[in-house]
Parts: structure tokens; C-alpha cells; sequence
């Protein structure tokens, strides 16, 4: 009897231990950064990226208008898919789309937007990434739009034409 | 792109022959007058195409073959030759294709090495190993092509992460791989020896070279993981019980106690069940390893990607080989020596099980602190992570009784013994303690667990000494490995007992001061290398002797990707190592330093070579 019991609970026990794996894969482990909607942005200083001034965020966030706020770089290939999203986005005047060139060469980063077009109102520059981590980024390209210097909804990789029309939505 | 559609066929091609090795071996199972040379054959092309796969890829990376997405995703054109070649297992995709190599291998040198046991269990051997080799063709074909094209084709390419830039991590991935595939090979061969009943003594001292050879590997190739997170990750430390690291000291220690069952099993046809056991606990957490770091469960410098429907097939893949494993170990494994089983407490063989004991002990306290967070999540949604507290708590008091077995075990013969020498044992026992004492007395570290502990090593350490004195021992493999722990235990306590850190923020110019280290921070240099742009920061730091060092460690910005690492300047001298890195303090003129001194960080390297020597003397007896 001992004998049957042994192999019936051993397989249990692996079958359990199976179905938590199981389980624990389905959500991503993958360490995100919490982003609260509703968040304030954060405060920082930054280098402009044409004039390499230093600017300071409530400079560049007016309260009363939306902006886009894009992370992107240069080596970044979805970026590049993305390119003409953001350009057709420009087109409205409502939103104001802010660059933030993220680890990037300055000279590949201008080719960049020589060739591909600069839908950016202004453009910073986050060298070593460290003002993307204050803003809880989690890469490149990600999106955050902003009104009235609060963070409404954050858009994780290139935006599509799904997140287009809910961006258009959100500004009405 | 001649080369990404030749290796991808290969690959297939290389399926198909695992397939009809399933046939052969069927039609030839009863055939037991010899190994039929088709499946010889067979076996022989399954190995040519996946190494010429396994070269396509590499000559993908050389020449910079961006259309592979592989190549496209780790490699730049900027990259020295060196780690445009170690890219190609610097990734999933690339280290999945060396994982078939090697079990390719492996099950063809088992065919042609082995000789003197029964045709039906190469074949069936070969069976098992197909099986494992086909789920990884599969999941490479299936999952993780490394063959993938992509258009148009990109000028350029990603690069590879820079802190895999590094020689000690360049060899780690092949030297480890062999360790944890080589048991792919005891796996299989004990389902095939189980299911036809055929473990016995000369299977034991069949299947020993084998077990020897993955224990040399996976013991090199921890070591040089770890030589690799000492230098590269600038952590200042050896081991971090870092689930990766975790995952490879688990099939260690479950590796380390068959190596001794079967050392059992080749005197006295007993520990079977042992055996069976831990062969086939070896390459499960092996493979277990691989999908923790591989299915994104767990998140490690070596998550390459994470791709749930990978997680799924190997777990899935995982699971067949551990229920595979067990109807095959509880349908034909019947323990039949239970009357023979009476141990005398006073043996070689009660002290090897003693220490079984122990090591699973310490297997099961890893294996909970990687494994249970994982559990914890699913059940519960908390998050709680294990850190070394939970390790050291757990495992060092036990170190004491264990290390005390091994240091008399040896000593005590086969069956039944007398303990001889009873002057040298206590004597030697008496002066460790004597020893320890005043080592801690005199650094003032005088705690009563590291008393004990240090004596218990220094114990080990005489014992195995006095043994290299003797001429009738005859053990001398054994002798080494033991000397050679005993020494990384010393070590390890010394390094963590003595260690000394001082950590500071400092502009140039600066100086920092206490009783005994003067840090001055003379200047800041700049480099430009072909794969990345360093700023080299200049310290001289002299002791309380007066001796001055010279100190330049470096902030690196890696130009593909861009990602900025600090590479420390290490000092080595045989007594102690000398470390120091730097960090950035973010918008400041000041720079974090820290200095560590670390006694002993030599030696840690070196007592694990001995070792792995030990274990290649043990090999080579063996052949003669």
C-alpha cells in the first residue's frame, strides 16, 4: 500500500509545483515603475538640445495646455516606426509634443530628426537617463501625456494608432 | 544571409535525424550483438549539422550580418572580433544553439567511449538523450530561432550589453554549459540503466568519468561567474546569492553529493535509490535554472529576454522529463538490497551519507530561498526577496558538524572501522581551536561561532594537510577537493571577517583621512577606445606602513548600446585584494568613492581551482 501512495503523492507534489510556475508566469515579473495617473511630474534641469542652454521644467510645462511628453533616442528602432505617429499628432495645435532625447549621441540624434522630421516643441536632453527614471520610465519609447502639470495617462512603447485616437479623445 | 539560411536548415535537418534515431533505435533495441553503425552514423551527422549551425552563427556575428536578427539585436560593427564572436552566446537565442551543441556532443563521444555495457542501454541512453535533444530543436526552431531574418536590413546594430564585454564572461557560458549539459548525459543514462536493471558497480565506475567531467565543468564555470560579478558588477563581493548564482549552485551540490553516492555505489552496490535520485535531480535543476532565468519568472543580469510562451515551453518541456523521470524510477526501480542495508555507524560509507544529508540540507535551504518568493507571489501577491541574512543564518552553523565529517570521514575504512591515529585527531583538534582563538583573539572578533567555525575549517585544513605527508594514502583526488574546500572555507571567513570598507564622496583634489588610509583624489583623465568612452578617475591611497598605491578606476559610456558601467581598479597581492570604483553623485563636482580592503579574495579563486583539481586528478586515475 506504502508503495502506491509514495509515487501518487510525489506526482501531486510536482504537479503543484507545476501549476504555481505556470501561474507565476503569467504575470510579467519585469520590474515596472509605478506610475500613479493623476501624478504631478517631476521637477528637473535639463540641457536644451539645439542651443544646450539649461532649462528648468516648469519652464517648459505651461498648466493650462496638454502636452505630449516622448522619450526617444535615436538608436531606438521603434522609435523610428513611431516617427510618423508623432509627426501627424504635431498637426494638432491643441497638444504640444516635448522631446526627451534619452542616452542618445547629439549628432546621430539631429540626423534623426533631419531625416525623419521634428514634431517636437522643445527638446531636452537626459544624457545618462537619470531624469527618465524620476519621471518612471520604463524605456524607450514611451509617452506621457501631461495637463495641467499632472500625468494623465502613460503610454509604455511606440504609440499606435489605437493610442492615437485615444490621445485625440482625451485632449477633447 | 547565406549563412542564416544554411544554419537554419541545418538545424531542421538535425531534427529530422533525431527523429529517425527513434526509429532506428526501435528496430535495432533487440539486435544485441553490436551498435548498429547507422545510428553511430546517424548520431555522427546530427552533431555536423548543428555544429556547422552553430558556426553559420558565429560567421553571422563576424562579419556583421545584420539581415540575422540575432546579430541585428547583439552585435555592432564597432565590436572587437572577440566579443563579436563570444555575442554569439551572449544571447537567448545564440546560448540555446550552444546548448544543443553540447548535448549533441556529449551523447556522441557516450557512444563511442563506451564500451563493456550492454548495446540495449547505449540505445535506450540514446533514446532518452534524443528526447531532451529534440525539445531543444524544437524550442529553438519553435521559440527562438536564431535564424530569424529581418528586412530591410539595418545598417547597424544594437550592440551588446557591455558588462557581458568581459573575458572571464565571454568563456563562463560554454564552461558552464558543459556542466549542466554534461548531466543531460547521467540523466539519460540512469533512466536507461533503471529501466533495464543494470546499476551495479560496474555501471557505477562507467558513469563516474562522466559525473566528473560536469562536476569539473559547472565548478569552472561558477568560478568564473563569479570572478566575472567580482571584477565587472563592481559589487565588491564574490557571491550574492543571486538567484542565477543560486540556480548554479544547486545542481553543484545535488552534482557533488552523486559524486560521492557513486564512489559508494562502485565499492559496496548500495545508495541506489541515492544515486537515481540525484542524477535525475542534477539535470532537473539544471534545466529548472535555465527556465527561471530564461522565462522572465525570476529578473537577472541574465533575463535576456522575456518571452512568456518560452517560459511556457520549457516549463511545459521541464515537467515531461520530471514525470518521465519518476513513473520510469517508481515502475523499475526496486530497492533490492534492503537486507544488506545495515549501516555500521563507524564507516566511510555512514560518514558519506551523514554529509549527503547535509548537502541536501543545504540544496533544499538554497532551492526554498530562490524558489519560495516565486510561491509567495502566486499565492499571496507579496513580494518579498531573500538576501543573504536568510542564507548565512541557515547554512553556516551547519557548516561546523559538516566540515568536521569530512575532515574524519576519509580517515575511516569501508564496512567497518577502528578510528586510528586517535593522538593525531585530537591533537590536531586541539591546536585548530588553539589557533582560532588567537587569530580572533588578536583582531578582536573573538565571537564564539567564529571560533568554532574557524577551528572546524582549520581541522579540515590539518587533517587534509597531514594527509599530502603520507605516502601509503592512497586518495589523493579526494585529498585535493578536501584541501581545497577546507581552504575557500578559511578563505570566505577570513574575507569576511577582516574585511575593511570606506566609503566617501570626494572632487579632485580632495583627501580623505583616517587612522589608517589616506585617499587622495589626484586627477581625471579621458579615453576613447573603439567600443566605449572612459573617464579614468586617479587616486593614491597609502596605509599606515606608508606603502602608496596607485589607483585608476574608470566610469565607462559604452557607445551600442549606451549604457554607462564603472569598472573598478583592483589591486591583487597574494594576502589581499585592494578595491576601488567609482560612481557619478548626480549634477556634482563629487564623485562616490568606496575602497575596500579584502583579505584572502586570492584565495578564494585559487582553493576552488584545487578544487576542480581534484577532481581532474580523480578523471585521469581513472584512464590509467
Amino acid at each position: 500500500m506504502k508503495n502506491k501512495i509514495l509515487p501518487f503523492l510525489v506526482i501531486v507534489i510536482f504537479g503543484i509545483i507545476f501549476f504555481i510556475f505556470y501561474k507565476g508566469l503569467e504575470d510579467s515579473k519585469i520590474y515596472t515603475p509605478d506610475v500613479n495617473t493623476k501624478k504631478e511630474i517631476p521637477v528637473f534641469n535639463a540641457k536644451e538640445f539645439f542651443s544646450g542652454e539649461n532649462v528648468k521644467s516648469p519652464s517648459i510645462f505651461d498648466p493650462d495646455k496638454v502636452y505630449l511628453l516622448n522619450i526617444w533616442s535615436s538608436w531606438c528602432v521603434p522609435c523610428r516606426q513611431e516617427h510618423p505617429i508623432l509627426m501627424n499628432l504635431n498637426l494638432d495645435d491643441k497638444l504640444d509634443i516635448i522631446g526627451m532625447n534619452y542616452k542618445d549621441n547629439l549628432k546621430n540624434a539631429e540626423n534623426f530628426l533631419k531625416e525623419l522630421g521634428n514634431p517636437y516643441k522643445e527638446i531636452f536632453i537626459d544624457l545618462d537617463g537619470t531624469i527618465a527614471i524620476e519621471w518612471g520610465a520604463y524605456g524607450v519609447p514611451e509617452s506621457f501625456l501631461i495637463y495641467n502639470n499632472e500625468i494623465i495617462k502613460k503610454y509604455i512603447g511606440p504609440l499606435n494608432q489605437q493610442s492615437t485616437d485615444e490621445i485625440f479623445l482625451l485632449i477633447k | 544571409m547565406i549563412y542564416s539560411l544554411v544554419g537554419y536548415y541545418s538545424l531542421i535537418l538535425g531534427l529530422i535525424i533525431g527523429l529517425s534515431l527513434f526509429y532506428f533505435s526501435y528496430k535495432n533495441f533487440n539486435n544485441s550483438n553490436s551498435l548498429d553503425t547507422k545510428i553511430l552514423t546517424f548520431t555522427f551527422f546530427q552533431l555536423l549539422f548543428v555544429v556547422i549551425s552553430f558556426l553559420c552563427l558565429i560567421f553571422s556575428f563576424i562579419v556583421s550580418d545584420f539581415s540575422n536578427e540575432t546579430v541585428f539585436n547583439n552585435s555592432h560593427t564597432t565590436k572587437p572580433l572577440f566579443y563579436k564572436i563570444s555575442g554569439t552566446w551572449g544571447n537567448h537565442e545564440g546560448s540555446l544553439l550552444l546548448w544543443l551543441l553540447v548535448l549533441t556532443l556529449f551523447i556522441f563521444i557516450f557512444l563511442v567511449r563506451t564500451k563493456n555495457q550492454p548495446v540495449k542501454y547505449k540505445i535506450l541512453t540514446l533514446v532518452f538523450q534524443q528526447i531532451i535533444i529534440i525539445g531543444f530543436f524544437l524550442f529553438l526552431i519553435k521559440t527562438s530561432n536564431p535564424f530569424n531574418y529581418i528586412f530591410p536590413i539595418p545598417t547597424e546594430g544594437l550592440g551588446l550589453n557591455p558588462i557581458l564585454q568581459d573575458p572571464a564572461l565571454a568563456i563562463h557560458p560554454p564552461i558552464l554549459y558543459l556542466g549542466y549539459v554534461g548531466s543531460s548525459i547521467i540523466f539519460s543514462s540512469v533512466l536507461a540503466a533503471t529501466s533495464l536493471k543494470i546499476i551495479s558497480t560496474s555501471w557505477a565506475s562507467h558513469i563516474k568519468k562522466w559525473v566528473l567531467i560536469s562536476w569539473i565543468f559547472l565548478t569552472l564555470g561558477i568560478l568564473l561567474g563569479s570572478i566575472w560579478a567580482y571584477y565587472e558588477l563592481g559589487w565588491g563581493g564574490f557571491w550574492f546569492w543571486d538567484p542565477v548564482e543560486n540556480v548554479s549552485l544547486m545542481p553543484w551540490l545535488a552534482l557533488t553529493t552523486l559524486l560521492h553516492c557513486i564512489l559508494v555505489l562502485e565499492k559496496k552496490s548500495i545508495l541506489t535509490s541515492w544515486v537515481i535520485i540525484l542524477s535525475i535531480a542534477t539535470f532537473t535543476l539544471s534545466m529548472c535554472g535555465t527556465f527561471l532565468v530564461r522565462s522572465g519568472i525570476l529578473n537577472s543580469v541574465h533575463t535576456f529576454a522575456n518571452d512568456p510562451e518560452r517560459g511556457l515551453f520549457i516549463l511545459v518541456f521541464l515537467f515531461i522529463l520530471i514525470f518521465l523521470s519518476i513513473l520510469i524510477f517508481f515502475f523499475f526501480h526496486k530497492d533490492n538490497n534492503k537486507k544488506s542495508y545495515n549501516l555500521f555507524w563507524l564507516s566511510k560509507e555512514t560518514s558519506i551519507l551523514i554529509n549527503n544529508w547535509f548537502m541536501m540540507y543545504f540544496l533544499s535551504v538554497v532551492l526554498i530561498g530562490t524558489v519560495y518568493p516565486i510561491f509567495l507571489d502566486v499565492i499571496s501577491s507579496q513580494k518579498i526577496s531573500v538576501g543573504p541574512p536568510f542564507y548565512h543564518k541557515l547554512i553556516i552553523p551547519f557548516l561546523i558538524p559538516f566540515l568536521f565529517m569530512m575532515a574524519i570521514g576519509p580517515k575511516l575504512n569501508w564496512i567497518k572501522s577502528q578510528l586510528e591515529d586517535k593522538i593525531y585527531l585530537i591533537s590536531f583538534l586541539i591546536i585548530s581551536i588553539l589557533l582560532a582563538f588567537l587569530v580572533l583573539k588578536n583582531f578582536n572578533q573573538n565571537i564564539l561561532i567564529n571560533t568554532i567555525l574557524i577551528s572546524s575549517a582549520l581541522y579540515l585544513f590539518f587533517m587534509t594537510l597531514r594527509d599530502f605527508f603520507i605516502k601509503k594514502y592512497k586518495n589523493i583526488s579526494q585529498n585535493i577537493a578536501h584541501f581545497g574546500f577546507s581552504l575557500l572555507i578559511l578563505s570566505i571567513l577570513f574575507n569576511n571577517l577582516f574585511a575593511s570598507e570606506i566609503i566617501t564622496n570626494l572632487k579632485v583634489g580632495e583627501t580623505f583621512e583616517n587612522s589608517k588610509t589616506k585617499i587622495v583624489f589626484k586627477s581625471v583623465d579621458q579615453k576613447k577606445e573603439q567600443n566605449y568612452n572612459a573617464i579614468i578617475a586617479n587616486f593614491s591611497i597609502s596605509n599606515s606602513d606608508g606603502e602608496e598605491d596607485r589607483f585608476s578606476p574608470e566610469l565607462r559610456i559604452y557607445n551600442q548600446p549606451i549604457i554607462a558601467t564603472s569598472e573598478a581598479d583592483i589591486k591583487t597581492t597574494l594576502m589581499s585584494d585592494k578595491f576601488i570604483v567609482i560612481n557619478l553623485v548626480q549634477n556634482q563636482d563629487y564623485f562616490n568613492v568606496r575602497y575596500q580592503v579584502k583579505p584572502f579574495m586570492l584565495w578564494i579563486w585559487l582553493s576552488v581551482i584545487l578544487i576542480s583539481f581534484g577532481g581532474i586528478v580523480s578523471f585521469l586515475q581513472k584512464r590509467s
